[in-house]
């Protein structure tokens, strides 16, 4: 126990170092981003400039400005949006979290099962036609953009089948669907992929033969002993997965009007919104970072010969 | 005599490869007695593991039944069905395997493998399952049970998990207990624990055993019966006596020799000269012509029968036959015969 939180101490340590140099990085590249906050600065006195600066604190030296923004991160003051006038990025941001959200945990629940489901079978056939068709489904799915698949989706189940909304946020569960699709296109690809590589080794293995003697059939075998030792593993590419998914959402929320997280991104981009541009960078570090860590430790709980070795 | 539980019958096997048709099994016949060790011995690669899967109904995808039966319960085997071959398989015979830092799941509570095995075959509660398997961890003398239960296989020793993995094989209380080279992954002292293990259950549960090794100071300790393999054959078979003192195949007299005892010393120690043939297309012939000192002009031209020595022993080789030039074993062998003639009598005359 006492093995246990000392690890924990230590890794929430470096997940909080790697958020700081994360947080600075971001934070000095902002200022070598060409333009500024302000999308009509040609038409603005020198007079006007100043007295926005200084409303922004952009008067400041660099150094003290840095400093100043790492103290009121530390107290949850992300600062202001200078997008949506005097909005609290933080404020802004919590509003956004609920759709991001919601789409992600879709995203990866249905994604991985069904993946891992094609992984099991490809794995079962083999070399064999329904192998075939999965891998290729797996490479197409990691190969194709998920913003032509977001759109190729919308053209057949929104303009010609009429099925779905084509975008918003204002049909209830109807209108996650098709985004929730496109986004779990490249955790299904990922799950099944690495399962099936898994499974085929681990069908292989000794104790599949075991199982086999035991007079078992090869579907139970598959899905209790075979699955059982194929998805430990795949917790290690959870966070890889995580990853893409946030990236994915921002192209993704932005056509089909997600009012998320991902979208209010790309929009903070186009208008050099420092404050939330910076909130969001360390936002999706902070899940990913939260994300590597928990994996960590269900990977130590999982897996009983980690675990040993780990806890006693 | 007592009476057969399995009999296989004119068994072919071979592998499709891509260097062409391997010819693992040729043609073996053998039959197994209610309660009786037979050990398959040979050479590595002489087709022990093939015979046994066959009889498992576990063969590689690659593999083709060429020709014969595995008869058991008055069926053959070969000719089951998927589920028909699921029920005998692992419930009336069960197989130990040979690795058993591999053979065990990792992830899962060994306790429950065994009692997974215990409900496929028998219809009883989970409760009754996990008592029984609790019993048989027991019997194959892992100590507190009941604790041992819920741990994992990496909490046990080579030979801890040598003996549950006897303990799955035991759950449905088979009738025939394949043991594919059992003790060979473990050291010298374990193995003698699991030879004692495997015939201590054998006396209790009445099963019969078919066991495979390539060390003969290990069938010299179990067997009844000896089959001796050669590429893919049965040379010679017969009562582990006959077998070991009144060998009559030159390929079992070069095994004899290789095999260590208390009275030679490594310096005596034979090597059979030459390596096993390979099994796609063999040559014509007897296959172990070509590593034989006594081979004859008639070897090479046609595979010898089984020649009866007694009732109960037969050998493949053309030495037997009637027109044969009277051929003089090592004379390591002869001593043994000798020996083994003169214990006969004795033991004939004190009856
Ligand atoms: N799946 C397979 N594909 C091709 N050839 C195979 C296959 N399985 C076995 N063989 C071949 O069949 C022959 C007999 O193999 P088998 O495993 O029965 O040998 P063995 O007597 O058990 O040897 P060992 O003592 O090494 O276990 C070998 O020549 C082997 O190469
Ligand atoms: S048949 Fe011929 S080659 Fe084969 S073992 Fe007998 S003597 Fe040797
Ligand atoms: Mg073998």
């Amino acid at each position: 126990m006492k093995r246990w939180s000392k690890y924990i101490g230590k890794r929430l340590f470096y997940m909080a170092l790697t958020l700081l140099i994360i947080a600075s990085a971001t934070f000095f590249l902002m200022n070598v981003l060409p333009g500024t906050p302000y999308n009509n600065q040609d038409r603005l006195t020198a007079a006007q400039l100043e007295m926005l600066n200084k409303k922004y604190g952009f008067d400041q030296p660099l150094f003290q400005r840095y400093i100043n923004y790492l103290k009121n991160i530390l107290h949850g003051d992300f600062g202001i949006s200078l997008q949506f006038s005097d909005q609290p990025v933080a404020t802004l941001l919590s509003q956004r979290m609920g759709p991001s959200i919601q789409l992600g945990l879709q995203a990866v629940l249905f994604g991985t099962v069904v993946g891992v489901f094609l992984g099991v079978i490809a794995a079962m056939h083999q070399n064999k036609f329904l192998d075939v068709f999965c891998s290729l489904f797996a490479i197409t799915g990691r190969s194709v953009p998920n913003f032509v698949v977001a759109v190729l989706l919308q053209l057949l189940f929104a303009i010609t089948l009429n099925w779905l909304p084509i975008g918003l946020w204002n049909e209830g569960f109807r209108s996650t669907i098709l985004p929730t699709l496109a986004l779990s296109i490249s955790p299904m690809a990922e799950s099944c992929r690495f399962i099936r590589t898994e499974m085929v080794e681990v069908l292989s293995s000794d104790y599949i033969e075991l199982a086999r003697a035991k007079g078992m059939s090869e579907i139970r075998i598959a899905f209790s002993h075979g699955l059982r030792n194929a998805l430990i593993p795949l917790i290690t590419v959870l966070g890889p997965m995580t990853v893409s998914l946030m990236t994915g959402s921002l192209v993704v929320e932005n056509i089909f009007a997600v009012p998320g997280i991902g979208e209010q991104f790309t929009k903070s981009i186009l208008s050099n919104d420092y404050y939330t541009i910076m909130a969001v960078t360390i936002l999706f570090s902070a899940l990913l970072v939260a994300v590597i860590f928990l994996t960590d430790i269900l990977y130590q709980i999982i897996d009983p010969r980690v675990r040993v070795e780990g806890a006693k | 005599m007592a009476e057969k539980v399995l009999e296989v019958r004119r068994l072919s096997v071979s592998f499709d490869t891509y260097a062409g048709k391997v010819q693992a099994v040729r043609d073996i016949s053998f039959e197994l007695k209610r309660g009786e060790t037979l050990a398959l011995v040979g050479e590595s690669g002489c087709g022990k593991s093939v015979t046994c899967r066959s009889i498992m109904g576990l063969l590689a995808k690659n593999a083709k039944v060429e020709g014969g039966e595995i008869l058991f319960e008055n069926r053959d085997l070969l000719k089951l069905s998927n589920s028909a071959m699921r029920s005998t398989r692992g419930g009336k015979i069960a197989m130990i395997f040979q690795d058993p830092m591999t053979s065990l799941d990792p992830t899962m509570k060994i306790g429950k493998q065994i009692a997974e095995t215990v409900r496929l075959h028998k219809p009883v509660t989970r409760a009754a399952a996990k008592q029984r398997a609790v019993e048989l961890l027991a019997l194959v003398g892992i100590e507190e049970p009941e604790k041992r239960y819920h741990q994992y296989p990496h909490e046990f020793s080579g030979g801890q998990r040598q003996r549950i993995v006897i303990a799955i094989a035991l759950a449905a209380d088979p009738q025939i207990l394949i043991a594919d080279e059992p003790t060979t992954a473990l050291d010298v002292t374990m193995q003698a624990q699991i030879l004692d293990l495997i015939k201590e259950i054998q006396k209790k549960t009445g099963a019969s055993v078919i066991f495979i090794t390539h060390d003969l100071g290990v069938v010299a300790n179990v067997a009844d019966r000896v089959a001796v393999m050669y590429a893919g054959r049965i040379i010679e078979i017969g009562q582990a006596d006959e077998v070991f003192y009144d060998p009559r195949h030159p390929y079992t007299w070069g095994l004899l020799a290789s095999m260590p005892t208390l009275t030679t010393n490594d310096e005596t120690l034979y090597a059979i000269p030459g390596t096993p043939p390979t099994l796609i297309d063999p040559a014509p012939g007897d296959a172990f012509a070509p590593r034989n000192p006594w081979a004859l002009e008639a070897d090479r031209l046609a595979e010898p029968p089984l020649f009866p020595v007694s009732d109960t022993h037969f050998a493949a080789t053309w030495l037997l036959d009637e027109r044969a030039p009277k051929i003089d074993p090592p004379e390591s062998i002869v001593l043994r015969a000798q020996a083994f003639r003169k214990r006969q009598s004795e033991r004939s005359a004190s009856l």
